[in-house]
């Protein structure tokens, strides 16, 4: 397992390196311009030479390069230098990840925004989980039981229902009708007594609250087919003919064997609790990772898009890795040499 | 969803029937789920008001006999813009799912089972998940879309569009899920002794793999109709999508949202048409998992 | 002894008033702009977003009022002819600046700061996106600390370009001097927090999402501002932003409020705060292929060498299509009160705004039906007119945005009724006016019939703007489809108006020349305008002094910005 682990850490490397190449060049491909979103009142030869001092009038592949470069040397770097309050070589004349439209460094802004990110998605993961994993397990325990009904009946709405509606819908009944919580997330609240604590914690609810039920709408599903799978397999026979107490037949063997599709959902899913909740973010304006993506989209500033698209790929490719070794894990069959 | 006499109970196809019938929730659904595929076909013919046309003394209104389900913002009678929207979505829904999930699968079995393909495989998946959506969709709309229009007309050539952008943008969870499950039941005594007697790959695949992985991919194919329809209006709404005055399930519920206060009954038919088909998918879904189930035949 | 004793009475009713309260008595405010502010330095970004959240911080010499009426801000006097600021030859103005100015951090406000920021922008390699603000300027100078000489390399009837407006304001020339050229865009602390001359200033900038101020201890109005401290919220969308002001009450002021009018009178009635209007001089306006957009033509497509269009060309059907829309109703729908029916593309301010067009006000379906039928287009076996073989079939793009939306499908349904058949596009903001020369959905490229957009001119001259549509500005392969003359109209007449503009100083008889060349893109059919847009804002009814202002930025009298008690 180690040397596969090893192999496929290697081998990483020249993936990801393909695949920012790929990034780089759909977004030069894209149609959007850094220039579109200015007022009409910027004259086209304006905006072709603002279009050069960002550098696009150089070729893509040294455009690239120069991104590589940033990226991987003057960036780590930076990164030393900060840590260790030191410098290395010529620091001043360093040209780190500019964004285009802030000129400031991209990796700044993800700094910023990450701590708000991780709160509010990586929390609305966990209330997903907590919320699929008891309803998938017992929704497949009693399969047609009137609580399995009902649990399907609300995980599958809960996913027909896009959040762009639910949270409007929400922010319409809480924040405008009852006057409870408020519809527009500050970031820039410090949590330092409980009075803040409290004040954070409403702010958090809906946009937690929306996006943890749509990821446990899909995560129950997957729980509940791969639990009726493992709930009819001879060994659960086996089991309960050995005499063990049902409990821990349900518990211990069938929902460890019914983990791999959660698993792989789930390894899905981290990397897009980084890469924020675009939608949802949007409106309730949570300054996370995803409105600072679509925002870099949307005004085509690519260095701040290449730059996040490939944190979030380097977090794919490793959270598959860990996925493929803890379905070693699960199931000791599975070998990968 | 009478009984006919032609099947032959004996055969395993019948004998497959004959479960799938006795599953109360997926003769529910299906009942359901035809009926919703009848309205939005024949209901046209009955409820003959253009979707399209609008009539701006009557906008924002309530349900009343002349507009069963209200009308919106420019007056378009809602009751047959569903009906029309339905046509597109289910259209949609379906291909897309349909494409997404056979490539899914494909990809997954042939990643899970053959070893030496599994890491060019799951190396594209990865690739594929890297990917931002919304260039991506951006560039393909760009490329294709004049040659499509050309070759199909504007509504055929965006249809055909939709449905690939749709299809090529979401099989990767559905094959990373059959992956992992091929991986274990790969090991599983009967496929190694189905193995080791010489049976050939495809074989196996159809016969011993295909059966054990189907719950995942009814539920990745549920799930898949609910996020074509949304995606569609997510793609409409964006302009990558149909022409504006092109009523859809998702672009109807979008739309309607923005009236939530003034008119809340507006968003409730695009709703709960999405979430019904979904439902009634769902349990045709189970029933026919259930019924193909080979542990569970002939109990 | 009486004098005293009334003097002192109307400063205590002041008082009372809450107007003459003293710096920061008011506490805090909040401000939501559904876009996020990235940078506040507007030389490096143009987006409204940025030069209206660095107005509250950073001024120019003269801004325009909420009538768009010039008045001096940093400076003493707007410089004129008549008193001697503006040469008699019209090739230089020279402004003074009002004395005793201090900057944030407490510095001298002198002319080298005025001086400065003119080379910061006209730095070629800055990338300075206000350049056409020192278009023409030779020379920039500092005569005494407290004047400065502009030198034009040509006659200026219009000397008011540099250092007025919101767009140009001055940037302190001790902060900013590393910034030139091509460092300009490494200084990131420079531009997240600029020192200015404004009420407020910067204690914490994060990009595209919130900025927090304060008041500025050296604003030269010690009462002012009355707000301790401000914060500048953006992002999310304009329905939400509505919401917050005026249902919820979270925040005090809300931008730009582009929303469907019903919904947005309907917030309104929680009573929470006040939906505000104004108009300038935008207008959303269809602009008319007279090039064949034919997609068989390969790169002629949409160009002069690709000939004229089958059928736009011919102005009968540009006039009927004109008619057939009912401008009162797409105002109604789609904006509420903040939009007018218009026939002119220059419909502001009122010394420009010509009457010669006003047939089009009221729609006359049976006039362009009997225009059509005259012109020999028939009605076809499908209700499409057709003529020799060409159909009236018309391929009708705009960006995406609710608002053009509802209007594409009421002009299809009345274009339809006039035996007009339309195929509606929306395309995405940021491609259709990004100008990417490989995409084809540009509004430059026009690949389409009829393309609908909204055009407008900052402050009050039209000079610019009306150059738009000579013939040199028809965009092309040749110039990298840079150019602003959407419907390739080409008229030596047009461009003779337009080198009298350019030479005449007096305003009445610009006024004339203007309102000719309007005229004369109308009648012939270049563009049909649609609807007069103004800007709709909200705030919550306890903000006073709010004076919306459409020339100039929205925020430009936040220093007298108070808690109405």
């Amino acid at each position: 397992m180690l040397n596969y682990t090893l192999r496929r850490l290697f081998f990483a490397v020249p993936t990801l390196l393909v695949i920012s190449f790929l990034i780089f060049l759909l977004l030069d491909l894209a149609p959007n311009d850094p220039t579109g979103n200015l007022p009409m009142t910027i004259p086209p030869e304006v905006r072709e030479k603002i279009r050069i001092s960002l550098g696009l009038d150089q070729a893509i592949h040294i455009r690239y390069i120069k991104w590589l470069e940033q990226f991987f040397v003057s960036e780590p770097l930076h990164v030393l230098e900060q840590w260790f309050n030191i410098s290395i070589g010529d620091s001043e004349s360093r040209v780190r990840v500019q964004s285009w439209a802030t000129r400031s460094p991209a990796f700044d802004l993800i700094a910023e925004r990450m701590p708000q990110t991780l709160w509010v998605v990586g929390m609305s993961y966990v209330v997903g989980i907590l919320i699929a994993l008891p309803i998938g397990v017992i929704s497949a325990y009693r399969q047609y039981s009137w609580f399995d009904q009902v649990g399907s009946f609300i995980s599958m709405v809960g996913f027909s229902v896009p959040t762009f509606f639910t949270g409007v819908l929400m922010i319409v009944v809480f924040s405008v009708k009852l006057e409870w919580l408020p519809s527009i997330y500050d970031t820039t609240l410090e949590v330092v007594d409980l009075d803040s604590f409290w004040l954070q914690f409403k702010q958090m609810i809906m946009p937690v609250m929306v996006l943890g039920l749509f990821n446990a709408a899909q995560l129950s599903r997957f729980m509940r087919a791969s639990m009726l799978d493992n709930l009819n397999q001879d060994y659960v026979r086996t089991a309960r003919a050995k005499g063990i107490r049902e409990k821990s037949v349900v518990l211990l063997h069938v929902l460890r064997n019914s983990l791999s599709p959660v698993v792989t959902v789930l390894a899905l899913g981290i990397p897009t609790v980084f890469g924020g909740a675009i939608i949802t973010e949007q409106i309730f304006r949570v300054n996370g990772l995803g409105q600072l993506l679509i925002i870099g989209i949307q005004g085509a500033d690519i260095p701040l898009v290449q730059t996040l698209t490939f944190i979030f790929a380097i977090l794919i490719v490793l959270f598959n890795l860990i996925a493929d070794v803890l379905y070693g894990v699960l199931d000791p069959r599975i070998r990968y040499e | 969803m009478s009984d006919t006499g032609l099947v032959n109970p004996e055969s395993p196809w019948g004998e497959v029937w004959v479960k799938f019938k006795s599953h109360k929730g997926a003769l529910i659904g299906g009942t359901i789920f035809i009926s919703i595929i009848l309205l939005v076909l024949l209901g046209p013919m009955f409820w003959d008001v253009d979707p399209q046309r609008l009539n701006i003394r009557e906008k924002n209104q309530g349900i009343s006999f002349a507009h069963p389900m209200g009308t919106d913002q420019l007056g378009r009678d809602t009751f047959a813009q569903v009906l029309a929207g339905g046509r597109v979505s289910l259209a949609v829904g379906f291909t897309a799912m349909l494409l997404s999930l056979v490539l899914g699968a494909l990809i997954g079995v042939l990643a899970g089972y053959f070893k030496w393909l599994d890491g060019l495989l799951m190396r594209s998946t990865d690739l594929f998940l890297a990917l931002p959506l919304l260039p991506l969709l951006l560039v393909i709309t760009m490329l294709y879309r004049d040659t499509l229009r050309a070759a199909f007309g504007p509504e055929t050539g965006i249809f055909l569009l939709i449905v690939f952008v749709i299809g090529i943008t979401s099989w990767m969870q559905t094959a990373r899920i059959v992956r992992g499950d091929v991986l274990a039941i790969k090991e599983r005594e009967f496929v190694q002794a189905a193995k080791s007697v010489g049976t050939g790959s495809s074989r196996i695949i159809t016969r011993h793999v295909l059966p054990n992985i189907l719950s995942p991919i009814m539920v990745s194919a549920t799930l898949g109709i609910a996020n074509a329809i949304i995606t569609e209006s997510a793609l409409s709404f964006l302009g990558l999508g149909f022409p504006s005055d092109f009523p859809t399930w998702g672009r109807l519920l979008n739309d309607a949202t923005a009236f939530i206060t003034l008119s809340p009954e507006r968003v409730i038919w695009p709703g709960l048409a999405i979430s019904l088909t979904v439902l009634s998918v769902n349990y045709l879904g189970d029933g026919l998992r259930d019924a193909l189930d080979p542990r569970q035949r002939g109990r | 002894m009486r004098k005293q004793f009334i003097l002192t009475a109307a400063a205590a009713a002041l008082l009372a008033n809450g107007a003459w309260a003293a710096r920061g008595d008011d506490g805090h405010v909040n401000i939501l702009y559904w876009q996020a502010a990235s940078i506040l330095n507007p030389y490096l970004s143009g987006g409204t977003k940025d030069i209206e959240s660095s107005s509250l911080i950073i001024e120019p010499l003269g801004r325009y009022d909420e009538n768009g009426n010039l008045v001096a801000w940093l400076a003493e006097e707007i410089p004129t002819v008549a008193n001697g600021g503006v040469a008699e030859d019209l090739t230089s103005i020279t402004w003074t600046l009002k004395q005793g100015i201090k900057w944030s951090d407490g510095t001298d406000f002198t002319a080298d700061d005025v001086v400065f920021t003119a080379e910061y922008c006209m730095d070629p390699n800055g990338g300075c996106q206000q350049e056409t603000k020192f278009a023409d300027v030779d020379t920039i100078e500092a005569l005494d600390p407290h004047t400065v000489k502009i030198t034009f390399t040509v006659p200026k009837p219009f000397p008011y370009g540099p250092f007025t407006g919101g767009e140009s304001p001055i940037i302190q020339k001790a902060q900013f001097l590393d910034c030139m050229g091509p460092n300009a865009p490494t200084c990131t602390e420079a531009n997240f927090g600029p020192h200015g001359t404004g009420p407020f200033r910067v204690t914490e900038f994060r990009a595209n999402d919130v900025i927090s101020m304060e008041a500025n201890p050296n604003y030269r109005d010690p009462n002012k501002p009355a707000f301790a401290s401000l914060t500048f919220k953006g992002g999310g969308d304009a329905a939400s932003a509505a919401r917050a002001v005026l249902e919820t009450g979270e925040f005090d002021y809300a931008w730009n409020l582009q929303i469907d009018p019903s919904i947005l009178s309907s917030m309104a009635e929680a009573g929470k705060g006040t939906v505000v209007s104004a108009f300038g001089t935008g207008v959303e306006r269809m602009m008319v292929n007279l090039t064949n957009p034919a997609a068989d033509l390969g790169e002629a497509r949409s160009t002069v060498e690709g000939g004229p269009h089958p059928f736009l060309t011919d102005a009968n059907v540009r006039r009927a299509l004109s008619l057939a829309i009912d401008r009162v109703t797409l105002s109604e729908v789609g904006y509420g009160d903040a939009g007018k029916p218009t026939c002119n593309v220059l419909p502001a301010p009122a010394i420009y705004a010509s009457t010669a067009n006003d047939e089009c006000l009221v729609q006359n379906v049976d006039l362009a039906n009997q225009l059509l039928d005259e012109a020999g287009w028939m009605p076809g076996s499908d209700g499409v007119r057709e003529k020799d073989g060409v159909r009236l079939s018309i391929l009708y793009q705009t960006s995406t945005n609710a608002v053009r939306q509802d209007t594409q499908a009421l002009v299809k349904q009345w274009w339809g009724d006039i035996g007009v058949e339309t195929e509606l596009r929306n395309i995405d903001a940021a491609v259709f006016f990004g100008g990417d020369q490989s995409s084809p959905d540009t509004f430059q490229k026009f690949y389409a019939d009829i393309e609908m957009y909204t055009n407008l001119f900052n402050g009050t001259d039209p000079e610019a703007y009306m150059n738009n549509w000579t013939c040199d500005e028809i965009p092309s392969p040749a110039n990298n489809w840079l150019g602003n003359n959407m419907p390739r109209y080409c008229n030596p007449a047009y461009d003779d108006l337009s080198v009298q503009l350019s030479k005449t100083a007096a305003i009445e008889d610009r006024a004339v020349i203007a309102k000719q060349m309007n005229d004369m893109l109308m009648q012939e059919g270049a563009m049909i305008p649609l609807v007069h847009r103004g800007r709709v804002s909200a705030h919550i009814n306890t903000l006073g002094g709010i004076k919306l202002n459409t020339w100039d930025s929205e925020l430009w009298n936040a220093a007298d910005w108070h808690r109405v008690k």
